[in-house]
């Protein structure tokens, strides 16, 4: 049914339908109301046979995920920022073991500084886990990522994390089609794992492997995982033919057939792209938009075909590899048959800086203009970093940096941006 | 599209108050997102919450820069933060505040608006009255449809409704109905002043 309502509600519904026996929380900004909902849902008893386990820590909710997926349950958690380093050895644990546990993540910086709003940083500091990552263009997205995400997981035994924009949707009241359980079960039968903890057929999940065979159980994770780049098209498009709508997939092109130059975004940031390129459409300039919703396993095939005759590209990117730049870049450039081709690499939004529209058009005609560094950082209050460099050129003893920049700032916490 | 900033203190309710105006919205057929500033939120400090209406999907995800109405919910902010920031020459004003517009000191930038688009509700009185509690919003919200002609009354009715089930819903509704019939029953003042005072 259509509504009007909170990302966070949304999506707890949406889980609360895909019926996951297990669910352990512990909160954090901003996916607290996710699982504030789930809850809400387990205590009045509109979800059903679902074990709601509050625990002590983000280690200990991923522990109990792994414990829970390992005894055939179909398991759910969340987190952000700072909780999914601090579950990351669990979390390459369940990749490692390939247990088809789901996780959101409401997409939050990591400090220091400490700073609670959104960016990329958490998600690809665990890009590497072994875990498919899905990256929500809104709220609708969001939910039916989820949906997509627990099927996706239990057919190939891998865990999903569906990824949100902390605050732009998690917090955004927007309208979302929340299906009906008829249509869920439809499309999401109940989990039969590949490995369980059996006490009439015992096996060791978690054998300890030597050099003799660990990179062929490794080299099985990758393969599972380009496997994934067969069946997200087709479970988007079986989601498609049952729902009715476009979700999830690869990636999505947008006006990008002619394109001259192609902007390349992960999540919610790719609406305001949308905008600009329309903007700039109407002024003739051949632009177009790529969005990635599997970040992780990495669409090289589909890319290579969406950007191959792009003169330059763009990639807007809310997580900085500090010491290079971007992430997406770096990986995108494997996708690139055209060596010639310019990548232009923009960090944007960490911290929850805002992206408008008027500093990406500007960012965007620097780029048609050739004038674009290869790494720039979007609103960048350069005369500001400037200042605390020459204090650091002249002065040993400068203090902390962020206490420096605030200060030169003279912040109000709660400014307008 | 039509977009709304709201500007109030922590604790008041400016990210209720995006919410409530976006169900409005939805249920007249609109596409409508609310969101939250993304700035500190603490009991009392400044924060804004923003909430576009449009006849078809909103994409953009950026903060509300040039809105076409700003809600006041705290006239003590006229002084600490740009409220007025980028309003649209056509804008609309809604202030919480007992006292006029001239009395506020905003006369002038105000008589800039076109005629009818700026007011003053006593809007924390009449939540006292039928709520109980200093809320703004219901009274406010009636108040933007009041003077904008953007949404019905009906409309908010039901997004209170939605949000607060029962007698808080219906407390709040009461207080929203007050707030209709004031602006029905103001004359527009000269210049740009459609001033609710409090009965």
């Amino acid at each position: 049914m259509l509504r009007q309502c909170e990302g966070s509600q949304a999506v707890a519904e949406a889980i609360g339908l895909c019926r996951p026996q297990v669910i352990c929380a512990y909160p954090i900004t901003p996916q607290t109301h996710i699982v504030e909902g789930l809850g809400a849902l387990v205590k009045s008893g509109a979800l059903a046979n679902c074990e709601y386990i509050n625990v002590e820590s983000e280690f200990a909710a991923m522990s109990v995920a792994i414990g829970a997926s390992a005894a055939g349950a179909r398991a759910y958690t969340a987190t952000a920022s700072q909780g999914i380093l601090y579950m990351a050895e669990a979390v390459y644990n369940a990749g490692g073991l390939g247990l088809p546990i789901v996780m959101t993540v409401g997409n939050r910086s990591i400090g220091a500084p400490i700073n609670i709003w959104n960016d990329h940083t958490d998600s690809m500091a665990l890009r590497d886990a072994g875990w498919i990552q899905l990256f929500a263009e809104d709220n609708q997205e969001a939910v039916d990522l989820h949906i997509q995400a627990f099927r996706l997981g239990e057919e190939l035994s891998l865990p999903v994390m569906v990824c949100m924009d902390g605050f732009i949707l998690t917090h955004a009241y927007e309208r979302v089609d929340i299906p009906t359980q008829e249509q869920v079960d439809q499309f999401l039968p109940p989990y039969e794992p590949r490995q369980v903890v059996d006490p009439d057929n015992p096996v060791t999940i978690g054998a300890m492997v030597g050099p003799e065979a660990f990179m062929e159980v490794r080299y099985l994770a990758h393969a599972k995982q380009l496997r994934a780049l067969e069946l997200i098209p087709e479970l988007a498009a079986e989601f498609k033919q049952k729902f009715g709508r476009d979700s999830g997939g690869l990636i999505r092109s947008y006006r990008a057939d002619d394109a001259e130059t192609i902007v390349v975004g992960l999540g919610s940031v790719n609406g305001t792209i949308k905008d600009v390129v329309d903007e700039m459409r109407n002024e003739g300039i051949k632009i177009g938009g790529v969005s990635i919703c599997s970040f992780r396993p990495f669409p090289t095939a589909a890319l290579s075909t969406a950007l191959g005759r792009a003169q330059r590209i763009i990639t807007i990117e809310k997580s900085l590899s500090v010491g290079i730049g971007g992430n997406v870049s770096h990986n995108l450039r494997m996708a690139l048959p055209d060596r010639n081709t310019t990548v232009y690499t923009v960090i944007a939004g960490l911290g929850g800086r805002p992206i408008t529209r008027a500093s990406l058009k500007k960012v965007f005609r620097s780029a048609l203009d050739g004038l674009l560094e290869p790494v720039s950082f979007l609103d960048l209050n350069l005369p500001v970093v400037q200042r605390q460099l020459e204090r650091e050129r002249l002065e040993r003893r400068t203090g902390p940096a962020a206490e420096a920049i605030l200060r030169d700032l003279n912040t109000l916490p709660a400014a307008v941006h | 599209m039509f977009e709304v900033r709201i500007h109030g203190r922590g604790g008041q309710g400016v990210v209720t108050a995006a919410e409530l105006l976006s169900i409005a919205g939805f249920e007249e057929g609109f596409w409508a997102q609310a969101i939250p500033s993304f700035g500190s939120e603490r009991m009392g400090a400044p924060v804004v919450a923003f909430c576009r209406l449009n006849e078809c999907e909103i994409r953009s995800r950026e903060p509300i820069t040039s809105p076409d109405a700003v809600i006041i919910q705290d006239p003590t902010l006229l002084h600490q933060v740009k409220v007025f920031e980028g309003l649209s020459p056509g804008g609309y004003v809604l202030i919480n505040s007992s006292r006029s517009l001239d009395q506020l000191g905003i006369g002038e930038f105000v008589d800039k608006l076109p005629r009818g688009h700026a007011a003053c509700l006593p809007a924390t009185e009449l939540a006292l009255r039928h709520v109980g509690r200093p809320v703004p919003n219901a009274a406010l919200l009636a108040g933007l449809c009041a003077i904008t002609g953007r949404l019905k009354p009906a409309s908010i009715e039901a997004a209170i409704r939605r949000k607060f089930k029962g007698e808080v819903g219906e407390k709040n509704v009461a207080a929203a109905r007050e707030a209709f019939a004031m602006f029905a029953n103001v004359e527009v003042k000269e210049g740009a002043r459609a001033h609710a005072q409090a009965v």
